[in-house]
């Protein structure tokens, strides 16, 4: 078998129908403007040429999910006495996620180190993400915001696929990447990818140039002066709406709240996505709230990437670079400018631009 | 140009004010994002052109010192309304209106250009944006490109301002044609309309961007939207919450929604939740005969009450 592969292009939806017999595929489509991830089926419009608005975090991460679902009984004998029936229904289908991009795929590296890689797995995130297969499409050109290269990634980048495709004049080279992902080269549609080799490498050589690295190092160092320095983000983040937009379709940010959903005695647990740009995230049921304003709440934002994971994951950065946050942010708030101005490097300079103005 | 008369007037002003809300360039050519001035040396970074389009009132009610800012007709609204509701001091705040020909919405531009990188945009004196990308040059009248608002606009000078910045411009656009989209959907089925709801809410990723950039969305920290006493919604990611979510924040702002559009600007699925709110506006000018944030000495109809209202028939129901 050879080692990579090609699909030309009008065997795509053959291929995917092909994917599409044991498992769920969601691919990136189209509705009115917006790209989204959703299950492939023949009626709806496939969207390859730009990222998604959201990304497929929630294929694997769902923003709303059952952890169990309960129901209170009164013992027939003892009115008095109530017990609780307890359901989980942790049956997964098989699920491949198709045509994401590359910083798409390595947001659940991010997750798998916190969900996966741990004394106490998460047995939800973990079963998804076993019986998921990610098929990732390198971009051809950086779109408005994306700054991938600065946090260790790129538009090719590998991290986290499970088979990479390029686009190339009539189709796509295909790199299988894991195990699970050579497997695709089975398939009946997957022509011999060496004649395409050098190709598919130019081209991602050439898309790795396109993308701004917004960082001087190539090691972001935060300095700390700046990072502890409450002025320092009323200052950068004054204009701030403090909405979810820029968590939620990050697909990196993973924090979550669990309620209990309840009505006539039976209700359910559930997981759902959790925003620290919201007030409500860190109110305590004193009233009291150790993050009230929007600085502290952003500050958070950006520690929790750059400063709080990296130190708890050997320097892992919590941040694909996708750029959603600043193409969807309301009021254009740009992460990449914020981290750059916080950098040891990026300090001097401001200090130099500083004294200059005086 | 109208960019040197606000750098005057902010300039005239600056010494009074505490900082002046205005806009510089954002992260690429089509977008802007607001700038705060507080030395005289941060006037250069101003920009003024049609892509200023974010209305920046809704950060006035949260600032406690004296401001200055700048806003166009449609955003001047927001100011009256806030007047009429009490939420801001005049005398805090100094404003720069200037008179506005019409905006571009980036979302329309986007769709237009294919959804390409923008490498740089310029505007023409024939009220065009030039829009540079790889693939070329693409020329757009702004008319084409504007956001609803501005296709209907009435208010194109700022309805309240201390400063003019241009010379006052007058409507030249029908009075009846700013609910003509609302009369024209309301002409679908009912089952026509909740399919088209269905379809665009289940959109919805709950991230509040439409609420939080709300001028007029003042219960901001207890929105029920969040709150678990009262549970009204759930966390529960289905259709009917997003539905009852917005639902509520249309009826919250029944009779006080002065029509900015900053909802569906912001919202980064592209749902046309300023729809929702401009039908409950329409209603709201058919029973009481009232237009939001368009007079400094009018009371918003949910502010007061007539035992008899003119269109309410409840007694001879």
């Amino acid at each position: 078998m050879p080692d990579t592969g090609y699909l030309p292009k009008e065997k795509v939806k053959d291929f995917m129908r092909e994917l599409a017999k044991d498992a769920v595929v969601y691919a990136p489509c189209l509705e009115g403007d917006t790209v989204i991830f959703r299950p492939f089926s023949e009626e709806r419009t496939l969207c390859f040429d730009r990222p998604a608005n959201s990304p497929p975090k929630s294929v694997i991460y769902p923003q709303s999910e059952q952890l169990f679902a309960f129901e209170y009984k009164k013992d027939p004998e003892d009115h008095q006495k109530m017990s609780v029936e307890l359901k989980a229904d942790t049956n997964v289908p098989g699920m491949v996620i198709f045509a994401a991009r590359p910083c798409d795929a390595r947001g659940f590296t991010i997750y798998d180190r916190v969900f996966i890689d741990t004394d106490t797995p998460d047995p939800y995130y973990k079963k998804r993400r076993e019986n998921t297969l990610i098929v990732t499409l390198s971009c051809a050109e950086p779109s408005p915001g994306c700054f991938c290269v600065g946090v260790g990634g790129g538009p090719a980048h590998k991290e986290g696929s499970d088979a990479m495709m390029t686009e190339l004049e009539g189709g796509y080279f295909i790199e299988p990447v894991s195990e699970k992902g050579k497997a695709i080269l089975n398939k009946s549609m997957i022509e011999d990818g060496s004649p395409y080799l050098q190709k598919a490498q130019e081209a991602q050589a050439k898309a790795h140039e396109a993308v701004k690295n917004p960082f001087e190092t190539d090691k972001l160092k935060i300095s700390q002066d700046l990072f502890n320095n409450d002025a320092f983000w009323e200052e950068a983040v004054s204009k701030c709406v403090s909405c979810g937009a820029c968590t939620y379709l990050c697909p990196t940010c993973y924090c979550f709240n669990i309620t209990d959903e309840q009505a006539s005695g039976k209700g359910e647990r559930i997981r759902s996505w959790d925003a620290c740009m919201f007030f409500h995230f860190t109110l305590e049921a004193s009233t009291h709230n150790p993050r009230p304003t929007r600085f502290q709440r952003f500050k958070n934002r950006v520690g929790h990437k750059f400063v709080y994971y990296p130190e708890k994951y050997d320097g892992a950065i919590a941040c694909c670079g996708c750029g959603r946050c600043i193409r969807y942010c309301p009021v254009s708030v740009d992460i990449s400018e914020i981290v750059s101005n916080l950098t040891e490097s990026g300090q001097k300079q401001q200090q130099t631009a500083g004294s200059a103005k005086k | 140009m109208s960019t040197e008369k606000v750098k005057e007037a902010i300039a005239k002003i600056l010494p009074d004010v505490e900082t002046v809300i205005c806009y510089q360039q954002g992260f690429d050519g089509l977008h802007t994002t607001p700038l705060f001035i507080k030395i005289p040396e941060e006037i250069n970074g101003l920009i003024w052109n049609p892509l200023c389009v974010q209305n920046l009132t809704s950060y006035l009610p949260s600032i406690k010192k004296k401001v200055g800012i700048v806003v166009k007709g449609c955003d001047s609204r927001t100011i009256v309304q806030y007047l009429q509701e009490g939420l801001i001091d005049r005398e805090k705040i100094v404003i720069i209106g200037v008179p506005c020909t019409g905006v571009v919405s980036v979302k329309k531009v986007l769709r237009e250009i294919g959804h390409q990188p923008v490498a740089g945009v310029a505007f023409d004196d024939n009220g065009n944006i030039v829009v540079k990308t790889s693939k070329g040059d693409r020329t757009l009248a702004i008319a084409d490109v504007c956001p609803d608002k501005c296709a209907t606009c009435q208010y194109p000078t700022p309805i309240v301002y201390d400063y003019l910045a241009g010379d006052p411009i007058k409507s030249d656009k029908p009075k009846e044609s700013v609910h003509e989209d609302i009369r024209q959907f309301d002409e679908k089925t009912l089952e026509e309309k909740k399919a088209y709801w269905e379809k665009e809410l289940e959109k919805c990723i709950r991230c509040y961007a439409c609420r939080n950039a709300c001028p007029m969305c003042i219960c901001q920290d207890s929105c029920i939207a969040e709150t678990r006493e009262p549970h009204w919604i759930s966390q529960k990611l289905s259709l009917t919450e997003k539905f009852m979510f917005h639902m509520i924040h249309a009826v919250h702002l029944a009779g006080r929604c002065v029509e900015c559009g900053e909802c569906e600007r912001v919202c980064p699925m592209d749902i046309p939740v300023a729809k929702l709110k401009k039908k409950i506006n329409t209603e709201m000018k058919e029973l009481f005969n009232y237009e939001p944030g368009v007079d400094p000495d009018g009371k918003p109809p949910m502010y007061t009450f007539n035992v008899d209202e003119v269109k309410i028939k409840e007694h001879k129901l």
